[in-house]
């Protein structure tokens, strides 16, 4: 067995080869460690790499007789962590300098659920400094690099996770999505991601950026991965006031295969504005007029306030992550500054030198708009132009089932492009914003190439229509069979055998 | 000389009686803990942590605020209010703003034997803070550590409207509000232990149509010192505006030491909490059924409750105001009634050697060993002139300890009356001849000389003798000297 042999697994493939005892999961850990071992000098798509928990845990499991029928779900499937949700015992740093020394003395519900599963973690993966970016950039620890090119960016802020599992060093992954995270670097890297309902997925033990926002995502190397990892750590958690009185997704959940076509696919023009690379809207077109010759009903909808979500964003984010940082002040945990001279000393230089530029930035620009006298003209506002953002998706989804965007208005690009122009950098999401605005369902799939740069596309769905949206993008990605990222690419290997 | 116009409002906080904290399942009894012991990720504040509202303490402040006559919210939500200070984990505190619980209602007090009326802003909840250490258990030189413990306690914060004029009315309307609460049983409103804080803003003007500058007055940690800080603050204000200086509007706080309000600059000047909603916690709805749950569950209050003792038993203001401080002492009073139609009485034995007990015990009488019924039997055997004041006084103590009845205790000590005639008489003789010179002044016209010799009487039998046979044959006998 090599690493050849499980490039196009899914999970169930694993858990037939497991249940034949075609390898066992120590063996499986083993090829995974190694293959970081091998990338990640290259790639740095994780912080911290966890061989002995992984090996332990393969173990544990082995130890364990299940049954047919109470196989657990995930059994010996190795998952890389985003670095910020919480492992007992391992680093939780946020890609922040704030939190380096920082270990989480609890699971967060994902993580236990996943466990219980039979789920084993490979480590803590790469991301903008508190999920702030779109690029990995922003990480406090350098940057991870796209396995498709590693002079670009792997997108951002869950880059790590989706980096490791385009280059294969894990089969799939958990980050975490406010406005675009897991979608945008998914597209980036040529993978799945998806961002379930707001409230689909606990949030207890997901480090808040935005907590009205915030969604724990999946990263995986097709969609029935993503569907089956949603299943697992999906559902009510009376430890999150804000997750939703639903029991976890099912697969019957899912439309039957024949009658797919009853599926309404709805295009909205505002997301085929001029800022668009031509690239990506053909690519769009072709596949809608492929849709179209299936048979699939294509309706035009509106979503005219599309154009100030992003504005609204950059508002709403900002003031709930103003507050949601000032936890880390350097008093209970975290890093502290050297010698401060009393306590407004240590406030200050702590979190001066302890945040990065972007997260400094964004927290004056949250302080700013909660500040009294601006609240009414900007967080109020925001929330304003979100209800309206979110009306503008019940009216579509009245019309449609599904709708379908471009992921993002570019191509991956290279490192430094857009980091001296925030603005720029924001644009990167502006195709995610807006569903993230709204709380709906949405996912992220590989629809073909330019050259070798994966092209994202979006597909949204009505609140927790998860079923709807997995149904579909399966059938998707079987009429387009557009491969996953190619794990022996020249850019990998070239610069694994230099 | 002018005519000053006081006016005085306060904000009082009260720790709720939950088991556990706001939004984490932590044991809220935090006193003489270990710093540290009692805390979790929530109330932390750890990163990834998220809180999560208890029912249990919504009921609470929703009963305070329905006993304090308030308008309730059908949506109450939940702030952010955003400051840095190292008792605050998160950096905020959960708290509310614009959408509390209960707002525009009021409570009724006695003061100076009028009954006056104050008016409640507002009735909100919110989170406690830590507490900073800044000596002992092994803290380095020169540095201050911080105790957890307390942080995440459900407080109940009542705002009152500046209805008050004078610092006895702030007393005297503060302890009627602590009896409140603990007659509610939603807080023991216990100031000197931190459970009920208050602190007071108050304005001094020359013009009864304009406010003066407010003061909010801070750190006053018993009725008397809010009465003292009251007290100097006025005059001080007074002083100020009399030599024509202006009061700034500022935050002092009470100097128990120095009886006197220190500014405490700095840290207050025009801050800005940045409330909004806690985007963590949903909306709280509540619901009518709740609402009309909470109101037929609460009790008769204490003060309706005190003036129904006053009128229905005939006792005096002061009586009164001692049965009613404690829900569950007013409750055992009453439930003595049902058994001895004699509340003037009953009344009496209570305020003096229940609560003397109690008090030396440190405990409230539910959880002493006395019941209604025990304590009865006793009082009706001093009714019956079975046994006199005296050991019956010595038999409640032991009642106290051991939780007996009377008569096993009387049984087992050998306690009975004495009331054989010439038993007494015996000890009447022995007692006059020990004591010519009490008898010589009884017969030269000094009524003490008799009580004295009644006393002695008395004290040899170890107050076993029955009073009124001795009170007969002491006379007798006295009059048989002349």
């Amino acid at each position: 067995m090599n690493i050849d042999t499980v490039k196009a697994f899914t999970i169930e493939d694993y858990q037939n080869a497991y249940k034949k005892r075609e390898f066992s999961p120590t063996e499986i850990i083993h090829l995974f460690l190694d293959r970081i071992r091998l990338l990640d000098p290259s790639l740095r798509a994780f912080l911290m790499v966890d061989e002995a928990g992984a090996l332990q845990h393969a173990r544990e499991l082995e130890e364990k007789k299940f049954s047919e029928s109470d196989f657990p779900p995930l059994y010996g499937i190795p998952i890389a962590i985003k670095d910020n949700i919480c492992i007992h015992g391992l680093p939780t740093t946020c890609g922040s300098r704030i939190l380096g020394n920082y270990r989480s003395p609890f699971d967060a519900t994902v993580i236990e659920k996943i466990k219980k599963a039979g789920g084993i973690f490979l480590g803590k993966t790469n991301m903008d400094e508190f999920a702030m970016g779109s690029s990995t950039e922003n990480s406090g620890f350098g940057p991870t690099r796209n396995p498709l090119d590693l002079n670009r960016v792997p997108g951002g802020s869950s880059g790590g996770s989706a980096a490791s599992v385009a280059a294969l060093e894990a089969p799939l992954a958990l980050g975490s999505d406010t406005g675009g995270s897991v979608r945008q670097p998914a597209a980036f890297c040529g993978i799945v991601g998806f961002r379930p309902t707001y409230g689909r997925v606990s949030r207890y033990g997901l480090i808040s950026f935005a907590s009205s926002l915030d969604q724990i995502g999946t990263l995986t190397r097709n969609v029935s991965d993503s569907l089956a990892l949603f299943t697992v750590i999906s559902g009510q958690d009376n430890r999150d006031s804000t997750c939703a009185p639903y029991p976890p997704f099912s697969s019957s959940d899912c439309i039957p295969e024949n009658e797919i076509k009853k599926i309404k696919v709805g295009v909205a023009q505002e997301y085929f504005t001029t800022g668009v690379d031509p690239v990506i809207t053909q690519r769009i077109q072709e596949i809608l007029e492929i849709l179209t010759n299936q048979g699939f009903e294509i309706e035009d909808v509106s979503l005219p306030h599309t154009d100030y979500a992003l504005e609204a964003y950059y508002i709403v984010a900002p003031a709930e992550a103003s507050s949601n940082l000032a936890r880390y002040e350097g008093i209970a945990y975290g890093y502290r500054c050297n010698q401060p001279l009393n306590l407004q000393d240590l406030y200050t230089r702590t979190r001066t030198t302890g945040f990065g530029k972007e997260v400094i930035r964004r927290i004056i620009l949250g302080t700013y708009c909660l500040s009294s006298g601006y609240y009414d003209e900007f967080y109020l506002k925001g929330m304003k132009v979100r209800t309206l953002v979110k009306k503008d998706f019940e009216e579509s989804f009245k019309k449609c089932d599904i709708l379908l965007t471009p992921l993002t208005p570019c191509l991956p690009f290279k490192f430094g492009e857009k980091s001296h122009d925030p603005y720029q950098m924001y644009l990167a999401d502006v195709f995610t914003i807006p569903s993230a605005m709204a709380g709906i369902p949405a996912l992220s799939i590989n629809c073909g190439y330019h050259q070798y740069l994966p092209i994202g596309l979006q597909i949204l769905g009505a609140p927790f229509q998860e079923g709807k949206l997995f149904s579909f993008a399966t059938y998707l990605e079987k009429i387009l069979a557009v491969p996953p990222p190619d794990i022996h690419s020249i850019a990998l290997e070239k610069e694994v055998l230099r | 000389m002018n005519d000053w116009y006081i006016t005085i409002g306060l904000e009082v906080h009260c720790q709720l009686l939950t088991q556990a904290k706001l939004f984490c399942h932590c044991r809220t009894d935090y006193i003489g803990k270990p710093p540290n012991s009692l805390v979790c990720p929530v109330c932390m504040g750890l990163p990834g942590s998220l809180p999560v509202m208890n029912h249990n303490a919504m009921q609470l402040a929703i009963r305070t605020a329905t006993s304090l006559h308030c308008q309730l919210l059908p949506r109450v939500v939940f702030h952010r209010k955003n400051y840095f200070y190292p008792d605050l984990p998160k950096g905020y505190q959960i708290s509310q703003y614009d959408l509390p619980i209960g707002v525009n209602g009021y409570f009724e007090f006695l003061t100076q034997g009028e009954k006056k009326q104050v008016h409640i802003k507002r009735v909100h909840l919110e989170e406690d803070a830590g507490k900073l250490i800044h000596e002992g258990i092994n803290l380095p030189n020169n540095s201050s550590g911080v105790d957890f413990n307390r942080c995440g306690i459900p407080l109940v914060e009542i705002v009152t409207e500046p209805d008050l004029h004078y610092p006895e009315e702030a007393r005297d309307s503060l302890i009627a509000l602590r009896d409140l609460v603990r007659f509610i049983e939603v807080s023991d409103g216990n100031m000197e232990e931190g459970s009920l804080r208050c602190d007071a803003n108050i304005s001094i003007s020359s013009h009864p149509d304009h406010m003066g500058a407010k003061v909010e007055v801070k750190n006053m940690n018993s009725f008397r010192s809010v009465f003292r800080a009251l007290e100097y603050e006025i005059e001080r204000q007074k002083k100020c505006l009399e030599q024509e200086i202006c009061v700034l509007q500022e935050t002092r706080h009470w100097d128990e030491v120095h009886e006197i309000t220190v500014s405490s600059r700095g840290k207050e000047d025009a801050e800005d909490y940045r409330y909004f909603p806690d985007p963590d916690l949903l909306p709280y709805i509540i619901q009518e059924e709740v609402i009309q749950q909470i109101k037929s569950s609460l009790p008769e209050l204490p003060l309706e409750r005190k003036e129904r003792f006053m009128i229905d038993y005939e006792l005096t203001e002061p009586e009164a105001s001692v049965l009613v401080q404690e829900k569950s002492l007013a409750d055992f009073f009453e439930s003595c009634i049902q058994e001895l139609n004699k509340p003037k009485f009953i009344a009496k034995w209570t305020i003096t050697e229940i609560l003397k007990n109690l008090n030396a015990l440190n405990i409230n009488i539910k959880q002493s060993k006395i019941t209604p019924s025990s304590f009865m039997e006793l009082l009706k055997m001093i009714d019956k002139k079975e046994i006199s004041g005296t050991i019956a006084k010595t038999i409640l103590e032991e009642m106290f300890q051991t939780g007996g009845r009377a008569k096993e205790i009387m049984a087992k000590k050998g306690i009975s009356q004495i009331n054989s005639e010439k038993e007494i008489e015996k000890i009447v003789h022995q007692v006059i001849e020990q004591n010519p010179q009490s008898v010589a002044d009884f017969l030269g016209g000094k009524e003490k000389a008799f009580h004295f010799l009644f006393g002695q009487v008395m004290k040899t039998t170890r107050g076993q003798a029955n009073p009124d046979l001795v009170k007969n044959i002491l006379n007798k006998e006295l009059s048989a000297e002349e």
